[in-house]
């Protein structure tokens, strides 16, 4: 990779910033907080302790979510593939079930849950559950043929085949959903703060906005959530480089060939 | 010109009798009809045929993979219901497993040997392929010659008695075809396998083969079965040769000129 390759994203909102303060300064607009305000906000929040204090219980939030909605939704999908006649027998349920948005679930989860972290936890892992189940059946059914046949051909037991051949195999694939479900489950946590709790980062721009018009914090707030964002999926973006997953992934395959 | 030398008479090691396969889609296609073949141990045999007359079918009935329609498929005597680990099949060099290294794909059927034993197998086969210095390379690092050696050798580690093998040659330059046929032949006598070598290429099953099955087009039968009776190395300028393969140029239909 190439210094330019390297320094050009930072350029890239280094010139955002700039361009954001000038239209501020120039426009004298009060509707919009310059970056300079959302940098001291941010300096207060971390002052105060606030910053670490929303961020874990996103972050917690996400975190519990992500992680049921992964044990459930791929082991799910996996079988439904694996299992055709479950999969034809299931699979319309799976696609009505989707589009409906984890946020008409609000009202639900607070009646099941009440208010608090369990709320959220269920409308983040409503959220992600399904977009990981269709990764991982599509990943399955992927798979190649000449694979599955290899691994029968070697004599090894459906239990072996699972391991060593389907699992690997998958991985690329499925690794791409756990990483668009994932922003999934970003982007939901903020909707399920703002109702279901008091704390956390979409709490946070809810309740500035609420108690005092505070949009420094309001757009504080989307900053760190833009940022933690980008630090996910990038973490996610590190495990598909590795050289055993590298090969499903077609543009990096081109590179190295 | 060097007398060959009789063959001692081998035992049969694949008997198939009768086989016959139908796809059942949309209407019934008939692949293969009513096929007998014996196949001595230690034999080299070349199935050729011209593309889509259900010679892959065949291989792939033979090694378990399909169930036939009719018909029976006997390996020592016994019938084949499935893959077995005696017998590996070489698909085309997509076979081998990207997400495992030279070294993991040589030593994917070896995982019930002890460690030690199992690197020495796998240290014999890259070797024996030529893969020294790649061992830790993935697949998508290698040429498709070298991913082609890999599964020949992931295929050899484990001992098979037979091999299949499936047009392997088929996506590699001209070149590297050559080379890898030589390579084959010098394995195959070094190995004592019995080998069923499916091609579309008529000078390639001349070239390897003790005898070559001449398959018709779909439904595909047996038009003819042809002894190449050429010591190795073969000639491939020799007056026997060219007559071997002109004759069978000439059973397909062919005019030997473009």
């Amino acid at each position: 990779m190439s210094v330019g390759h390297k320094v050009l994203p930072f350029a890239g909102v280094a010139l955002l910033l700039v361009a954001w303060d000038i239209a501020i300064r120039v426009g004298r607009a009060p509707l919009l907080p310059g970056p300079l305000a959302v940098g001291r906000a941010i300096a207060e929040l971390a002052q105060k302790g606030f910053l670490v204090k929303h961020v874990v219980a996103s972050l917690f939030r996400v975190t519990w979510g992500y992680l049921l909605a992964v044990a459930v939704g791929v082991p799910f999908g996996i079988l439904l593939a694996w299992y055709r006649r479950g999969g034809l027998a299931l699979a319309p349920l799976v696609e009505i079930v989707r589009p409906i948005s984890a946020l008409a679930w609000i009202p639900l989860a607070i009646l099941w849950f009440g208010v608090g972290d369990l709320s959220a936890v269920f409308i983040i892992f409503i959220a992600s559950v399904l977009p990981l189940t269709v990764a991982a059946m599509s990943a399955v059914g992927g798979v190649s043929a000449v694979h599955w046949n290899a691994g029968r051909n070697f004599g090894l037991s459906t239990a072996e085949i699972a391991r060593r051949v389907l699992l690997p195999a998958i991985l690329p694939r499925l690794l791409v959903g756990l990483r668009l479900a994932l922003g999934i489950a970003w982007l939901v946590v903020v909707a399920a703060e703002m109702i279901a709790v008091n704390s956390g980062l979409g709490f946070l721009i809810i309740d500035a906005r609420n108690a005092g018009n505070r949009y420094d914090l309001v757009v504080a707030g989307m900053v760190l959530i833009g940022t933690i964002g980008l630090c996910l999926d990038a973490a996610m973006r590190g495990v598909e480089r590795l050289p055993a997953l590298r090969w499903g992934y077609a543009g990096a395959a081109a590179e190295t060939a | 010109m060097i007398p060959v030398p009789e063959p001692a008479p081998r035992r049969t090691k694949v008997e198939i009798r009768g086989l016959q396969m139908t796809f059942r889609a949309e209407n019934e296609v008939r692949v293969l009809e009513n096929m007998d073949l014996d196949v001595r141990e230690g034999e080299f045999v070349c199935i050729l045929g011209p593309s889509g007359c259900g010679k892959s079918t065949l291989l792939n009935i033979v090694a378990g993979f399909l169930a036939p329609t009719a018909g029976t498929v006997k390996i020592d005597s016994e019938e084949v219901h499935g893959p077995d680990a005696r017998r590996i099949f070489v698909f085309q060099e997509r076979g081998v497993f990207p997400w495992l290294t030279v070294e993991g794909n040589i030593g994917f059927g070896l995982g019930c040997l002890p460690r030690a034993e199992r690197e020495r197998r796998i240290a014999h086969y890259v070797g024996l392929v030529g893969l020294q210095g790649f061992e830790k390379a993935y697949p998508q690092e290698l040429s498709g010659g070298m991913k082609q050696r890999v599964e020949v050798a992931r295929a050899l580690a484990v001992d098979p008695d037979v091999l299949y093998l499936d047009e392997p040659f088929g996506a590699l330059d001209s070149i590297t075809r050559l080379v890898m046929r030589g390579e084959l032949l010098r394995i195959w006598r070094a190995e004592q396998k019995t080998i069923l070598f499916v091609t579309h290429d008529i000078e390639e099953s001349v070239q390897l083969a003790d005898r070559v099955v001449v398959m018709s087009a779909r439904p595909a039968h047996i038009r003819r079965i042809v002894e190449i009776d050429l010591p190795h190395p073969r000639d491939l300028s020799s007056r026997r040769y060219l007559e071997l393969r002109d004759g069978i140029f000439e059973e397909i239909g062919l005019a030997h000129r473009i």
